[in-house]
């Protein structure tokens, strides 16, 4: 069968006389189509695959990691740029990546395609006629009957039910029976390759159409609306997501609650969430549906999927300043240590009221530090459990130029460093603080430390071929299943007039079995058949025939007769 | 989560008795190999005489054992290819030989073992009211629990694959030691993202999978072993006591065609698993990179079976391969880098 496939090696020279340029061409195109349709080049990439993924399993890969890459490329400053270079940071985005799957998809649709035509082909056609010795099959077996041989093959045909079956007649009243049985292997074959490539497909659309989005929100009753890009912290288009035209859905995060265990451990995470779906947004309804978005489950509206990925904390600062006006500072500090939730962060405020420009540039505060869900207490605050229960900030109180209007990006958890270091933006107290404690400034401006928020992160997913995949990969897993355990197996019968002199009966029952695969258990099912169809005869003693043929034990079968 | 701290005491016990039988059993499988030779040696020496291929097939009992250097190496190919489609013959004619005593001793150890091991495995889930396989040291002990298990559905059916027997309980015994030792955890419930029914689902097959991969990968290397010896019979003549190459080819290859499907199963409910969980069905997180490698190793073995010229040794040598991938996932991925599937919850 796979024979019919492989091209055979060396065959690829030109042919001696002297041809076209054309022809020429033709048998170059011709042996390389088959040379990439051979099994042993799909071997040959299959094993490309597996070492070229390997990188991705030993250095930090950007997509997953980005952090991990920057950590790397510090450590290892010769190495780590050629390797960046090679693309070895991000295997599976890489050309050379890529090349090897797509060789791979060819070589497997050229060798599918045609394997499935002469599968179909090979399902109409009859099963082959018996061969002339089934004495030499790994399988067989010999006994007399009593029946004349058409009822002998009648009796078989209705015991082969599920079979297929030919009947044929032999010269000298001989008749034959052939049956065929396990088509669906090959069936599995097909389908478990085909869906490969459904997968594949299923893999391209998503990466095409769909989009991921990370946003924080502070679990206090805030509002997030799928409305754009611009809603998101971070957002990762697919290649043909321009960020217009996202479902609108909105929702509210109104609560959010961690539990942990005595050692610190996370218990639970829970977020109770309000959403509309793009069609209430768009009817205007004021009918917010409840959900509560947890670990593992996350909330499914429209075609976008919404994760609860991460909690943090954010200290809220209440500012009054000399003139009595008041500013709130709330804004998520991140976790530097995940088990205790040490947080840090910089909340930064504007004095209100001040139009002249300079002025502002000396007035502008930055509360940054530490903040310890559980307090150590101490000078040195750190946090000792991740919970709320005895929460401190330890923080540093600065005053002067932000740098916001300098134009460079700045971290929303830091102050810039470069102010600090140009003396334009001094600190003017250090203070640990609880809940409901002030820092008072020299200028008379008081800070307080009101409490605490949770924020979340939130990550929305859109892919749209999800669930083709996961049908390919469900067909898939299915085809390979049946590949793998349906045995094909062929099944003969000739009975043949007896002998006067043969002592038992009136027909002379042979039988012959193979297997085309080398699954085993062949053996047993056609001693089964054995014992039914040519039971041993009376005067062939006790023992009667548990195994027709003493020289193939029954357990095995040789390795099957595909492909050679 | 209610953690039953002395149900879990019970569980380690019962795991260090688990292992302690099993060396035992591997040392009696051991001796009886080691029997097999000696007996081997003095039939050979007694019989002295250089007997034809056919010959030796004819007196059953004796083809096998005579591998060393006395015999032609057409003599032993032959005899081997012989065994290759009827039984093994069993490797003395006498009834119950002292290392057939030895060898059915370990297969009744073995079996115990098996029952304290479970048992440990049960016990533990009991204790941490969840499946027993939340972190390393757990999901290795129920490797093991698997591996022993197949072997021990493969010595049912097949009894005379009995001598195989210390063989697959060394590489169970290291992976057992290094679960007791290294891999310790204190029984405790499983961290937010792990409760999940698809922990029982995801986990379970991973489990199963690469515990019959583990007997497909022994088995394989006896096979590239023993097909030296084949080939030179000066060599390696331990492995002359083995079943033949064939027989061994033939184990590794339908304990893969069984344990491949189980994986393809347990790669694509990790998928699903980790669309609920993470955000994405597939993000080339560490541990998902690791186990396509493996699968895809596995594919080149299907597929090298079924390749002109790749059948034999190439293939089995990437079955090899594709078990040496399965450890690294186990060890390397879980230990050493740092990703989603981090829980290991080694300490
Ligand atoms: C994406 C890459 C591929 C993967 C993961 C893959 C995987 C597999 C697996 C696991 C099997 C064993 C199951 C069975 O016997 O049905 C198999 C068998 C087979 N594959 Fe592939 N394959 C790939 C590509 C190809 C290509 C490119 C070809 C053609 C050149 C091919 C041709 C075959 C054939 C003919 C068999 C059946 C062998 C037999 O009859 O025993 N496959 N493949």
């Amino acid at each position: 069968m796979t024979s019919t496939l492989q091209a055979p090696p060396g065959e690829a020279g030109p042919p001696p006389s002297r041809p076209s340029r054309a022809r020429q061409a033709l048998a170059l195109a011709r042996n390389t189509w088959r040379g990439l349709t051979s099994m042993r080049t799909a071997l040959i990439l299959l094993f490309l695959l597996a070492v070229a993924a390997l990188p991705g399993a030993l250095l930090p890969q950007r997509t997953p990691s980005p952090n991990a890459v920057d950590d790397y490329l510090t450590q290892n400053p010769t190495l780590g740029p050629v390797f960046d270079d090679l693309g070895l940071f991000d295997v599976f985005a890489t050309p050379w990546f890529a090349a090897i799957y797509l060789l791979l998809f060819v070589s497997l649709i050229g060798c599918l395609v045609p394997r499935s035509f002469e599968h179909v082909r090979g399902l109409r056609a009859e099963p082959v006629s018996v061969p002339r010795s089934l004495a030499r099959l790994p399988h067989h077996a010999r006994s007399t009957s009593g029946d004349d041989p058409d009822a002998v093959v009648a009796s078989a045909r209705k015991r082969l039910r599920g079979w297929k079956v030919a009947v044929r007649s032999e010269p000298g009243g001989v008749r034959t029976l052939s049956a065929e049985k396990g088509a669906l292997r090959e069936v599995g074959n097909l389908v478990f390759h085909l869906s490969l490539v459904a997968l594949l497909g299923g893999i391209a659309v998503g990466k095409l159409f769909g989009y991921e989005g990370q946003v924080i929100v502070m679990a206090d009753g805030s509002e997030f609306c799928n409305a754009g890009i611009y809603a998101y912290d971070s957002f990762r288009p697919g290649l043909q997501v321009d960020g217009t035209g996202l479902d609108p859905f909105c929702m509210v995060v109104d609560d959010f609650r961690a539990t942990f265990r005595p050692d610190g451990q996370p218990d639970s995470f829970d977020a109770a969430v309000r959403y509309q779906d793009t069609d209430a947004v768009e009817r205007g309804d004021t009918a917010w549906a409840p959900h509560d978005l947890a670990v593992n489950d996350p909330l499914r509206v429209d075609g976008e999927r919404v994760y609860l990925l991460g909690h943090g904390y954010a200290p809220r600062f209440t500012v009054t300043f000399p003139n009595g006006e008041q500013r709130v500072g709330l804004i998520q500090w991140r976790p530097v240590d995940q088990a205790t939730l040490l947080s840090e962060g910089a909340t930064k405020i504007d004095p209100p009221g001040v139009t002249d420009e300079a002025e502002r540039r000396r007035s502008q505060l930055a509360i940054t530090g530490l903040f310890a869900p559980t307090s150590s207490g101490g000078g040195l605050v750190t946090s000792v459990f991740p919970a709320l229960n005895d929460p401190e900030v330890a923080v540093d109180v600065l005053r002067g130029d932000l740098g916001l209007d300098s134009g460079r990006a700045q971290s929303i958890f830091e102050v810039d460093r470069n102010m600090v270091e140009q003396g334009r933006l001094v600190r003017v107290a250090r203070e640990n603080v609880k809940p409901g404690g002030e820092i008072a400034l020299d200028n008379g401006t008081r800070i307080r430390f009101d409490g605490v928020e949770n924020w979340v992160s939130l990550q929305v997913s859109h892919d749209p071929a999800q669930t083709a995949v996961l049908i390919a990969a469900i067909a898939l897993l299915g085809g390979l299943t049946l590949s793998l355990t349906v045995r094909r197996r062929r099944f003969w019968v000739r009975a043949s007039p007896a002998e006067p002199s043969t002592t038992g009966g009136r027909t002379v029952v042979s039988l012959g079995g193979l297997a085309r695969t080398d699954r085993a258990g062949y053996g047993e099912e056609f001693g089964r058949l054995a014992a039914e169809l040519a039971p041993p005869h009376p005067d062939a003693g006790e023992q009667g025939r548990e195994r027709p043929d003493p020289d193939v034990p029954a357990q095995d079968e040789r390795e099957d007769d595909d492909g050679r | 989560m209610v953690v039953d701290a002395g149900l879990g005491q019970f569980g380690d016990l019962l795991f260090e008795s688990a292992l302690v039988i099993y060396v035992f059993a591997m040392i009696l499988h051991a001796v009886e190999h080691a029997l097999l030779r000696r007996t081997g040696a003095e039939e050979e020496s007694a019989a002295r005489v250089p007997v034809a291929a056919g010959a030796t097939a004819g007196t059953a009992g004796m083809s096998g054992t005579s591998g060393t250097s006395g015999l032609s190496s057409e003599g032993a190919a032959a005899a081997a290819d012989l065994e290759d489609t009827t039984e093994p013959p069993a490797p003395t004619r006498r009834p119950r030989s002292r290392a057939e005593r030895f060898g059915r001793t370990g297969v009744s150890l073995t079996v115990l073992g098996f029952a304290l091991h479970l048992a440990m495995l049960v016990v533990r889930g009991f204790a941490a009211q969840r499946v027993p396989w939340g972190n390393m040291y757990e999901f290795t002990a129920a490797i093991s629990l698997v591996a022993v298990g197949a072997w021990l559905v493969v010595l049912r059916r097949r009894p005379e694959l009995r001598r195989l027997g210390a063989f697959v309980l060394l590489p169970v015994i290291v992976l057992m030691f290094l679960a007791g030792t290294v891999l310790y955890t204190q029984t405790a419930p499983v961290v937010p993202a792990l409760r999940s029914y698809w922990l029982a689902i995801h986990v379970s097959a991973a489990v199963i999978a690469s515990g019959i991969l583990l007997l497909a990968g022994v088995a394989s290397v006896l096979y590239l072993l023993r097909r030296v010896h084949e080939n030179d019979p000066s060599k390696l003549t331990w492995t002359s006591r083995l079943p033949a190459a064939d027989v061994l080819d033939r184990v590794a290859y339908r304990a893969t065609a069984i344990a491949f499907p189980i994986w393809t199963f347990a790669v694509i409910t990790g998928a699903i698993w980790a669309e609920a969980a993470w955000g994405r069905y597939w993000g080339w997180d560490p541990k998902e990179t690791t186990a396509f490698i493996a699968w895809i190793v596995y594919a080149c073995y299907l597929h090298a079976r079924s390749t002109a010229g790749w059948r034999g040794p190439r293939a089995a040598a990437v079955n090899v391969v594709g078990f040496a991938v399965m450890i690294f996932n186990l060890f390397f991925v879980n230990l050493v880098v740092t990703g989603l599937h981090s829980y290991a919850g080694v300490g």
